[in-house]
């Protein structure tokens, strides 16, 4: 479904990809973890056609999409679903019309049409309805995410859906939601995902797929055992502090 | 070193802002145009500025009659006061006035609310829908302009001619005859062009100066207040530039038809 092929990039000089390639099959859903800077949300955009590689190819769907024109890329975009850090909702709509976003513009529907469509969507996110008229900036940081993906899913039948680090800063009972919720489209929609985030504990509920980017580079691409079973020293450097904190939970009452 | 680099950067600008009016361009036809935006912004920029230009025109006509009517007085000449208004309002002070009382107006706000959509990655979530940016926010930003600075333009140099006539007629004592025909007289096929073609001019000048600057917006909440004060400053300065460019250039050739 998607394919990277060795890409290659840089903002102005300063490398920040090099030699990256992974592949996510349909269906699929693979987590990339990294710390901050390591470029993961870089590869999403690359992915969306959003940033250009300087070398390498970008396939979409068997489709090779790296010199694809503006116009053929909105195309394709139309099957992708992107939830980006920190939410990028559209602050000078409702959330209304930020969920039914997708369809106001491209579709014929009518307006009734889509406010029933936006409220379907709040429900399966479980938000309020009386959310509908209200501008994301009074919304709570967990809300917005999950406006983000109403934003993401309500395009007609996404094949693909990017989260770039849906929970990072959640408190535990909105990220289980969130979680909850991107397994959910997955399983009910056969959507191939891919999930950037730093929290381990989430990633393993999500997928048994796993990229780690170091400095631009992958240094570990495979599945759980895998990864637990990795000596590549940063992957364990990683990996460290959910170890310590699998080994300490206190299993009952100690007397 | 720091000139280099500051010269650099000039040419950087330039460079950018010809792609930039070049894509707007493109983007201007074929589909989709989108029309609600396009009537929001005629709204906003032209029936929201309107106010502000009729003051502008009222002001600066009556400014410069009075000024003149008292220098021609003193040359026994009190009477070409209409013509002095025609040159004056007509080619210089109605198109330039008003297009620096509207990018003081619009400018700032247009540079700000898109390029805080940018820091924001509220564009890139637009393109991300397959929506391009320029098309959905500059195209019909433009093309408001484009319609709505001449017509304002027309407006303020009615109102000016307007307060001029006033302050010809109950301050300086000209009958309004005189006042009248000596307009027309100067009311030329070379001072109508001059003054219908410069609104387009800044008309430009204002859309993409600042439409340019918000979608280069970069470094954050600090990047936009930056580039918002630039975008006030920019096309001030670029109305005025190429006002006397035009001036210069244009001008003389139209010797024949004033
Ligand atoms: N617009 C930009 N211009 C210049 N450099 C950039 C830009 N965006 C990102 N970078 C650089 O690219 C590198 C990778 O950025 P990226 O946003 O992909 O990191 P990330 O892995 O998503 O980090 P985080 O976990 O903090 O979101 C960083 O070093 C950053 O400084
Ligand atoms: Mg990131």
């Amino acid at each position: 479904m998607i394919r990277l092929e060795n890409i290659n990039f840089a903002y102005r000089d300063e490398p920040v990809l090099q030699d990256v390639s992974f592949s996510v099959g349909p269906g699929e859903t693979k987590v990339i973890l990294g710390s901050s800077g390591s470029g993961k949300s870089t590869i999403l955009k690359i992915i969306l056609g959003l940033v250009r590689p300087q070398s390498g190819r970008v396939f979409i769907a068997g489709k090779d999409v790296t010199n694809a024109r503006e116009g053929q890329l909105q195309k394709v975009r139309r099957k992708m679903g992107m939830v980006f850090q920190g939410g990028a909702l559209f602050d000078s709509m409702t959330v209304g019309e930020n969920i039914g976003y997708y369809l106001l513009e491209h579709t014929n529907r009518s307006l009734a049409g889509i406010e029933q469509a936006a409220r379907e969507i709040l429900d399966y996110l479980g938000l309020s309805q009386g959310l509908l008229d209200v501008l994301p900036d009074e919304l709570s940081g967990g809300m917005q995410r999950r406006v983000a993906i109403g934003r993401a899913v309500a395009a007609e039948n996404p094949q693909i859906m990017l989260y770039d680090e849906p929970t990072t800063g959640l408190d535990p009972i909105s990220t289980l939601t969130i979680t909850k919720l991107i397994n959910k489209l997955r399983v009910e929609k056969g959507v191939s995902t891919i999930v950037v985030t730093h929290q381990i504990t989430e990633a393993f509920e999500m997928a048994d797929q796993f990229i780690v980017l170091h400095d631009g580079r992958i240094v570990f691409d495979g599945d759980t055992d895998g990864l637990l079973r990795c000596r590549q020293e940063y992957v364990r450097e990683f990996l460290q502090p959910y170890l310590a904190s699998v080994k300490s939970i206190p299993v009952g009452p100690t007397e | 070193m720091g000139h280099l680099r500051g010269f650099k950067r000039f040419v950087n600008d330039i460079q950018g802002l010809t792609f930039f009016c070049l894509k707007m361009f493109r983007y201007s036809v074929g589909r989709p145009f989108y029309f609600a935006e396009f009537m929001d912004q005629m709204y906003f920029l032209g029936v929201g500025s309107l106010f502000l230009v009729v003051l502008t025109g009222m002001f600066a006509g009556q400014a410069i009659a009075l000024q003149f009517s008292i220098e021609l007085a003193d040359f026994g000449s009190k009477n070409y006061l209409g013509r002095v208004m025609a040159i004056a309002i007509l080619r210089e002070l109605g198109p330039v006035l008003t297009a620096l009382m509207v990018a003081a107006r619009v400018s700032s706000g247009i540079t700000a609310e898109i390029g805080s959509m940018k820091s924001s990655e509220q564009l890139d979530a637009m393109r991300a829908f397959g929506v391009e940016p320029i098309r959905k926010l500059a195209v019909p930003r433009f093309w408001a302009l484009m319609i709505m600075l001449p017509v304002l333009t027309i407006i303020c140099d009615f109102v000016a001619i307007v307060g001029g006539y006033i302050v010809a007629v109950f301050i300086a004592h000209i009958s309004p005859t005189a006042y009248w025909s000596n307009f027309i007289d100067k009311v030329s096929l070379g001072n109508i062009i001059i003054g219908t073609v410069k609104p387009f001019l800044f008309a430009m000048i204002i859309a993409s100066v600042s439409c340019y600057l918000g979608f280069s917006t970069s470094g954050g909440t600090k990047g936009v207040g930056r580039s918002t004060t630039d975008s006030v400053v920019a096309s001030s300065i670029n109305i005025l530039f190429i006002n006397f460019a035009f001036t210069r250039l244009v001008v003389p050739h139209l010797r024949g038809l004033m």
